[in-house]
């Protein structure tokens, strides 16, 4: 075990695989000689060489079509696109291609291809650095879509994603780097340093994609989150003090639909949280789960908490950004009814 | 002060509209056999010129003249005439295949026959074509059977795609033939990946690009050129120039810039223009950009100057935006005509052969059609198991497809 930030566990899971299997090439906009803009990939050119790890253009599709190509050719490309913001210029790519590859060929060509990308806000990034786009992924056939919440979690999740036959959209809350932060923006993260979950196993090991996880049993209310919102979630019940069962997806396609279903027929009521706008979001489609499988058991309408639909301010992040505080109510109000 | 002057937008018109008699006597043709054949470690600057000018072998009289000639035996000419008359007979029992109601639609070559077929001669097993829509030469220059395309465009029960795709948007890794889109320029920069992954793994193998002239407008495009300038890769950049991107004419995704061929250069990418209806030019100037590739001097960029003598595809009528006569009136005539007279002023080949074989080649057809439809048609026998509607989404099926093609009920 060693202690290692989300950034740490990133880069280790590469390093692994990349140390386990000389197809996994690792590409992207300064990942190379500086290791990326948040240093997932600091060492790795060092290590294995400007063949395996290098820089790449300004040009997400080209990035993704690149390792399209190189897939079809066998290997195993795990490449950066710098923030989640700018991978619409690749969507095609992703959609047309990569996840269709499989289908369209008969299984002739495949895209085993890992697409890393910070998501989420909490960094003042305004518009263009702190989207959450999960649900423009989640909406494709053939895809798979991964959001971590923790370095141990991290590293098993990005091996499983590069191990993957077919192509996994792996998107890095960027504001969990450092720590476990949970909405209080006036208040200083815990590092992952002297965190339990900073605790990240060395060497190879795998989280399986499609295992959620419950991170805090509870018997009155279901949580659903991923990424950021685990801890927003967490600081929510702890706040309020109601018993809430919290479940943190990790994978959100494939959805693993049975933790879901078993915590809420338990629990009987539900809320849904994202940090994504709300019209069309992932918990939509959550919503509509729970309730074609859990309808007879729910106590109370279920509530979703998320971003506004809204483009992400600058300024005004903190009015944005789904807190502690707005979860609380949620959870008040669907204990109320 | 002066009045400032009113802005006013430019939308460029092709010459020729219906009803117009098209004239292409001001389109500059070089001689055949008068553009230069440089070294292929040649700088790009050098050789700027060849960007703008048209590569061509043979000559009006049938001969192979200049630089670029006698680098095929007299069995390989004849093979590429097979090839490319196989491919007009296939395309034309399809496309009558599909207005019988036997398939949903069709895209032929009609034209642009010797650009797929003689580029494949110039390549090697193992390399990997990214093509479009318009380069089934490239198979049946291997002698792919013909019945599988036949099957996949029947969409039937032995479609080697399970009915997935849209007819002729063929796959076959075994062949070096990437997957076809659909969607367009996507492949182009996958190409430049394919290539750079061969010399990341330091192979032998290099990888051929294909799009139309319309579709270099496409992002794609520049990023695949920027990839292949940066890290030279292994990789032959193809733009197939037919003249027209369904209803639009060259110049909408040419813009001001000469020709496509000079794209090239603003990458430092070595840049040919070749014509393309000279099966000897086209595959002279593919093996030169082929072992450019393989010599690791980077990428290569050709533009094959042809015409699309048919329809975009069988949902398109030309003669809604183009004069009827221009196909004729193009100066570049028939590529299999004019190998013909090739081989017939070689004196090892006679338009009895030719009858002969042509007859050849369409029984070939027909047994094989025959064959195909033996295993159904889109709308009747045998067709795909719809099960297999929901395999190969992923390597594994989740359980959420599980599900729901439980509810399907198959």
């Amino acid at each position: 075990m060693s202690r290692m930030t989300m950034i740490e566990a990133i880069r280790d899971a590469m390093d692994v695989m990349m140390g386990k299997n000389d197809d996994v090439v690792v590409f992207g906009e300064d990942v190379g000689y500086f290791g990326g803009v948040f240093r997932c990939t600091h060492g790795l050119q060092e290590k294995y060489g400007k063949n395996r790890c290098f820089d790449a253009p300004i040009n997400e599709s080209g990035i993704v079509g690149a390792a399209i190509g190189m897939a079809a050719y066998g290997l195993r490309p795990c490449v950066e696109v710098q923030f989640a913001d700018y991978v619409y210029p690749a969507y095609d790519q992703i959609v047309s291609e990569a996840a269709r590859l499989r289908y369209r060929s008969a299984g002739d060509f495949t895209a085993p291809i890992t697409i890393r990308m910070p998501t989420g806000g909490g960094i003042f990034g305004g518009q263009t650095h702190s989207q959450s786009p999960e649900a423009v992924f989640t909406q494709v056939s053939g895809l798979k879509v991964v959001v971590p919440s923790n370095p141990a979690d991290a590293k098993g999740l990005l091996i499983s994603a590069i191990e993957d036959d077919d192509p996994v959209i792996y998107l890095e809350p960027k504001r969990l780097y450092n720590g476990p932060f949970d909405g209080h923006h006036d208040q200083p993260v815990t590092p992952w340093s002297k965190h339990e979950l900073g605790e990240v196993p060395d060497g190879y090991y795998n989280v399986p994609l499609g295992k959620a996880k419950v991170t805090r049993e509870g018997a009155d209310v279901t949580i659903i989150a991923y990424g950021t919102m685990v801890y927003v979630a967490e600081a929510a019940v702890k706040e309020t003090g109601i018993d809430a069962e919290i479940i943190d997806l990790r994978c959100l396609l494939p959805l693993d639909e049975e933790t879901i279903i078993a915590s809420v027929k338990k629990t009987g009521r539900c809320v849904v949280v994202h940090e994504a706008t709300l019209t069309s979001g992932f918990g939509g489609e959550l919503l509509s789960r729970v309730q074609e499988t859990c309808f007879y058991h729910l106590e109370a309408p279920i509530q979703r908490v998320t971003g506004w639909d809204t483009p992400y301010p600058h300024a005004q992040e903190w009015a944005y950004f789904p807190g502690p505080e707005r979860v609380s109510r949620a959870l008040e109000q669907v204990m109320e009814a | 002060m002066s009045e400032k002057k009113r802005l006013h937008l430019h939308v460029p018109e092709p010459e020729f509209r219906p009803g117009d008699t098209p004239d292409f006597s001001n389109v500059t043709i070089p001689k055949a056999g008068s553009v230069r054949r440089p070294d292929v470690d040649v700088s790009p600057e050098e050789i700027r010129d060849l960007a703008y000018s048209i590569i061509r072998v043979l000559n009006r009289d049938g001969d192979a003249v200049g630089p670029w000639a006698d680098l095929l035996s007299d069995d390989e000419l004849i093979r590429g005439l097979r090839h490319m008359m196989t491919l007009r007979a296939f395309d034309a029992r399809m496309m009558m295949a599909q207005r019988q109601g036997k398939t949903s639609f069709y895209m032929q070559h009609l034209g642009e026959e010797a650009v797929s077929t003689a580029f494949q001669c110039a390549l090697e097993k193992g390399d990997m074509n990214f093509p479009t829509y318009r380069q089934a030469g490239l198979l049946l220059a291997q002698d792919y059977p013909m019945v599988k395309m036949m099957n996949q465009i029947y969409s039937n029960e032995e479609d080697p795609l399970k009915g997935r795709q849209l007819p002729i948007m063929y796959s076959e890794k075994e062949y070096g033939f990437f997957s076809i889109s659909g969607n367009l320029g996507t492949q182009y920069i996958q190409a430049v990946g394919w290539a750079m992954a061969s010399a990341i793994k330091n192979d032998t193998k290099i990888a051929a690009g294909w799009i139309g002239d319309g579709s270099t407008a496409e992002s794609d495009f520049h990023a695949a050129l920027v990839f292949a300038s940066t890290y030279k890769a292994p990789v032959i950049l193809n733009v197939v120039n037919n003249q027209w991107a369904i209803s639009t004419f060259q110049g909408i995704a040419k813009g001001g810039s000469g020709t496509f061929a000079a794209r090239g250069h603003g990458f430092g990418i070595p840049a040919l223009r070749v014509d393309g209806n000279d099966y000897l030019a086209v595959y002279a100037v593919a093996k030169w950009a082929a072992e450019r590739a393989r010599l690791n001097l980077g990428p290569t960029m050709i533009e094959y100057v042809t015409y699309r003598a048919g329809g975009h595809s069988t949902s398109d009528d030309p003669a809604a935006y183009r004069p009827k006569e221009e196909s004729d009136a193009w100066p570049l005539g028939d590529p299999i005509e004019r190998l013909k007279l090739h081989l017939i002023s070689k004196g090892i080949w006679s338009e009895e052969r030719q009858l002969q074989t042509e007859a050849e080649i369409k029984d070939t057809v027909l047994a094989a059609q025959k064959e195909a439809e033996s295993h159904g048609t889109l709308h009747s026998g045998g067709s795909p198991s719809t099960r297999d509607m929901f395999e190969d989404v992923y390597k594994e099926m989740p359980p959420h497809l599980r599900r729901q093609r439980q509810e399907a009920g198959i």
